[in-house]
């Protein structure tokens, strides 16, 4: 029964990505990789699930588009689909232009929108009944949901929270761990059959890579832009490189989270998508037990990408965040080097308090 | 006469996209050897004192991360160039 089950959910990987290209039209029109491809990483102002011989099935969202001097319109985006203008709108390349070339505002619910709208809510919705549960639980051993979130929590806490930061971990928890299962949570969403391409938005990415960056310039003390303005152990005229260099440190390393992100589960789609699209571009049945096999085993390795870009992505936030408020402990003077008793007075010689003290109670 | 039929067929899609092209393959090329020698150092240092392969395989995985976080930068330099994306 469960290699039944094992096989049947094998043969949905094939199904669930190829269904959509088989009609764009006319026969006999070439199939468009590129195209293809680029239309399932893209957002869009319509939800594609897919199509058949009798149609597309599409959800149309809604378009509201700001012009300033006229106002907002409100409508369907069935109405703007497959190159109809409605009123002084029309959609060129995905893009929402006026027909009058002025300028517009588009505040709609595109794909994306409405994926970060449903899967921020499933986010919600777990961790409030794990929460829920949490309390009405107390001092019992977890139970469901809580069983299985809680190694990962845990995990972020200890190995990420602690580690990183340091004493004053508690503070950035909330947002390393919402970091973590959010970015999780999409990048596994975005791999089911007919999902938005969310985490691999470069606008969310940056959204994100923002916030650590606005986290961390926040939480910065004077050790931080000490360091940045005058790095310690350099000779002052070599300030006049150090310090841009030091500076375009600070923008680089959020910028470098935004592409990472970006660039892996976006990447990861578009060779899923290729190899599906060789079965198209052969136009035989038979490329398929080559490309179903091939698509499956990097399937498999996007699964390990997603739950390690999310892991990446909240332990190198951890880590800029650490940077920033860790407090003075290196001395130019070294006669205490070797001085172990004294490790845990220093302030945030946390990697040998952590061995230090049996954590009993932790568990 | 190879050269001549690359030629050709550069002609026709264009000298940015195979830049392109040649872009993605060396990027790969680097970020394959890079992670093959932190693998490499890894095993290696897995070999010398096994009771510390957790802290080296999470050190490994971390910076191949990052390695690849790199790679990525120039793959999207390459999809810019070869969808004419602007």
């Amino acid at each position: 029964m469960k290699r039944l089950l094992t096989l049947f959910l094998c043969l949905c990987t094939f199904a669930g990505f190829a269904a959509e290209p088989t009609e764009t039209g006319e026969k006999g029109k070439a199939f468009n990789p590129g195209e293809v491809i680029l239309h399932h990483v893209a957002d869009s102002h319509e939800w594609h699930w897919f199509s058949t011989d009798n149609g597309n099935f599409v959800t149309y969202l809604p378009v509201f588009a700001y012009e300033p001097g006229r106002g907002l319109s409100t409508f369907s985006s069935e109405k703007i689909a497959e190159g109809k203008t409605y009123g002084n709108f029309k959609l060129e390349d995905e893009k929402l232009v006026t027909l009058d070339g002025g300028k517009v505002y588009d505040f709609s619910i595109t794909k994306n929108v409405a994926a970060l709208a449903m899967s921020s809510l499933l986010l919600v919705f777990i961790f409030a009944s794990v929460a829920k549960s949490y309390n009405r639980r107390v001092g019992q051993a977890p139970s469901g949901l809580q069983s299985l979130l809680e190694p990962f929590v845990i995990f972020i806490r200890d190995e990420v929270g602690k580690k990183s930061i340091g004493p004053k971990y508690e503070r950035y928890m909330p947002y390393l761990l919402t970091v973590f299962f959010f970015i999780w949570f999409n990048n596994l969403l975005g791999l089911t059959p007919g999902a938005a391409n969310l985490s691999g938005n470069i606008a969310v990415t940056m959204a994100l890579a923002l916030i650590t960056l606005l986290i961390t310039l926040f939480s910065a003390n004077k050790n931080y832009w000490g360091h940045i303005f005058a790095p310690p152990g350099v000779p002052w005229p070599l300030y006049i490189i150090m310090v841009p260099v030091e500076l375009v440190g600070v923008l680089v390393k959020p910028f470098s989270l935004m592409i990472r992100l970006f660039a892996n589960i976006t990447a990861g789609h578009i060779i899923i998508l290729s190899f599906i699209s060789l079965i198209f571009i052969f136009r035989s049945t038979a490329t398929g037990f080559i490309a179903v096999p091939f698509g499956l085993f990097i399937s498999m390795l996007e699964l390990l990408v997603a739950v390690l870009q999310a892991y990446i992505f909240t332990l190198l936030t951890a880590m800029y965040i650490g940077s920033a408020v860790e407090e003075h402990h290196h001395d130019e003077d070294h006669s205490h080097d070797n001085d172990f008793g004294t490790a845990e007075q220093r302030a945030g010689g946390s990697n040998l308090a952590h061995l230090a003290q049996p954590d009993v109670a932790a568990h | 006469m190879l050269l001549s039929l690359l030629l050709q067929v550069v002609n026709s899609v264009g000298l940015a996209v195979m830049g392109a092209g040649i872009g993605a393959g060396l990027a790969i090329l680097g970020a394959g050897l890079g992670i093959g020698r932190i693998g490499g150092s890894a095993m290696e240092a897995i070999g010398r004192q096994p009771e510390a392969s957790g802290k080296i395989q999470t050190a490994m995985l971390i910076v191949a991360a990052l390695l690849e976080g790199a790679t990525l930068f120039a793959i999207v330099v390459c999809l810019l160039i070869a969808l004419n994306l602007k």
